[in-house]
């Protein structure tokens, strides 16, 4: 990756972290710890698809339980990863902090509303934000590669292409997940980090 | 399943100050990932292979990460040299393989590696905890620090009920496949993880409460930085200058 798309990427994920970071309690960064622990998990399950397995990136769903504070979240997440098994590296920490949390967020900010609505509403949504989270990331991807050097266009294209059956398993997941928390414990659902002490 | 493999030694490399580590392994990493002679990156990562010899890391362990990364750059040789443009230097089939996708390939590999053996020798000779400790110290935000130091500590607990949720639905005989029953059951467990984890959060909160928690984090620990970290950061300055020059005065 070229200088400007490393600089750019820390200065987008450096701006998120901090609203993310004011938007979080010092009460709540247990909540954010612990949740964080749980995507940190999550995402090491490989589920079966077709002959292969793909693991589950599950952005979409850290943004409609985290909104902003998916931001801080993802970064540690991600220097956890870089710590425990080398993907990732510390030069390319901001933009991979862009290119999984701001799909996050936008989706957290498109879709969260409607989680509340009706049960059919609410899972479309989820399935909805789920699949886009995901294709947003390699759609996010693809033009830091493009950026860095025109002549990633071709293995870029072939790089989201990739994600398509990606995203229909992360929009299932997602969906069916957040039908549980809804029935389960719905007060997951609400804006995260401003809850009151129960 | 969370292994730390490097976090504990006695080698040089581990007895530094990890500020110095931090810092310099940081500077370290983007310089070489901006620049782009050849000779620059060989010496970088000459340096670099230099570093995990001091820091005497365990060879198998070095050898099974270095093996992921160059998985993922296996990725970039077979697609680079066929989707570029440009002199073609031979064929494979119906594809070109061009001279600019492979230098780019080349150049990419050099670059990755250099960065990633320093950081290892750097970085991962110290564990997750000292490494919030320093980060603290160098002044990254406090809520970063804790919130790190927060996933780590629990990242083993979760992992733990994680497994014991998939060894319950394994036991009932929960076989992986394609099918919408699959999905549904690890969508259901990661639910549950997700129930159980704010739940235990709650308590968290609550214990530290009990405990008088103000809203700061104090970390008690204590760095202390001797004559050998002078010399090591002058000793890696100078190196960084010498790349510096490379990257400016040499042209391949």
């Amino acid at each position: 990756m070229s200088g400007p798309v490393l600089i750019s990427g820390m200065a987008l994920a450096g701006v998120g972290t901090a609203v993310g970071l004011k938007k979080l309690d010092y009460e709540a960064v247990p909540q954010a710890g612990l949740v964080s622990a749980v995507f940190f998990v999550a995402s090491l399950i490989h589920v079966p698809l077709g002959p292969a397995s793909v693991h589950l990136i599950l952005n979409g769903l850290v943004g409609l339980i985290l909104g902003w504070v998916a931001f801080p979240v993802i970064l540690v997440a991600l220097v956890l990863q870089t710590l425990f098994f080398q993907f990732g590296g510390i030069t390319t920490l901001g933009v991979n902090t862009v290119i999984m949390a701001v799909p996050a967020l936008l989706g957290y900010l498109l879709f969260s509303p409607m989680l509340r609505k009706r049960a059919f509403v609410a899972l479309t949504a989820a399935f909805a934000c789920g699949c886009f989270s995901v294709f947003l990331g390699s759609l996010l991807l693809a033009l830091a590669l493009v950026f860095t050097e025109k002549n990633f266009l071709k293995a870029s294209a072939l790089l989201v292409a990739a994600h398509g059956p990606v995203m229909i398993v992360e929009g299932v997941i997602t969906a069916l997940c957040i039908g549980f928390l809804r029935k389960v414990r719905p007060s997951m659902l609400r804006t995260f980090g401003k809850r009151e002490f129960s | 399943m969370f292994q730390e493999p490097f976090a504990r030694g006695t080698s040089v490399i581990h007895e530094l100050d990890p500020r110095s580590k931090v810092v310099v392994g940081v500077s370290y990493a983007f310089f070489v990932a901006l620049s782009t002679r050849f000779l620059t990156l060989t010496g970088a990562l000459i340096i670099s292979f230099v570093l995990i010899g001091l820091a005497r890391l365990n060879p198998g362990a070095v050898a099974k990460r270095a093996m992921v990364v160059n998985g993922l750059i296996l990725f970039f040789w077979v697609v680079l040299p066929i989707t570029f443009e440009g002199e073609a230097l031979f064929d494979i089939g119906p594809f070109p393989v061009t001279r600019p996708g492979i230098l780019l390939s080349a150049r990419i590999t050099l670059k990755s590696n250099a960065i990633f053996f320093t950081f290892m020798a750097l970085v991962e000779s110290m564990s997750a905890v000292t490494l919030g400790h320093t980060l603290n110290r160098l002044r990254v935000p406090e809520k970063v620090v804790h919130l790190f130091l927060m996933t780590y500590r629990y990242v083993f607990v979760v992992e733990e009920e994680f497994s014991r949720l998939l060894r319950a639905a394994k036991i009932r005989g929960f076989r992986p496949k394609t099918t919408f029953h699959t999905y549904k059951t690890y969508a259901y467990l990661l639910g549950m993880l997700l129930v159980r984890a704010s739940v235990r959060a709650e308590r968290v909160q609550q214990a530290m409460a009990c405990r008088g928690f103000r809203g700061k984090f104090y970390c008690l620990a204590d760095f202390s930085w001797s004559r050998r970290d002078c010399l090591w950061c002058a000793l890696m300055t100078g190196l960084l200058i010498v790349l510096v020059m490379l990257e400016w005065t040499t042209r391949v």
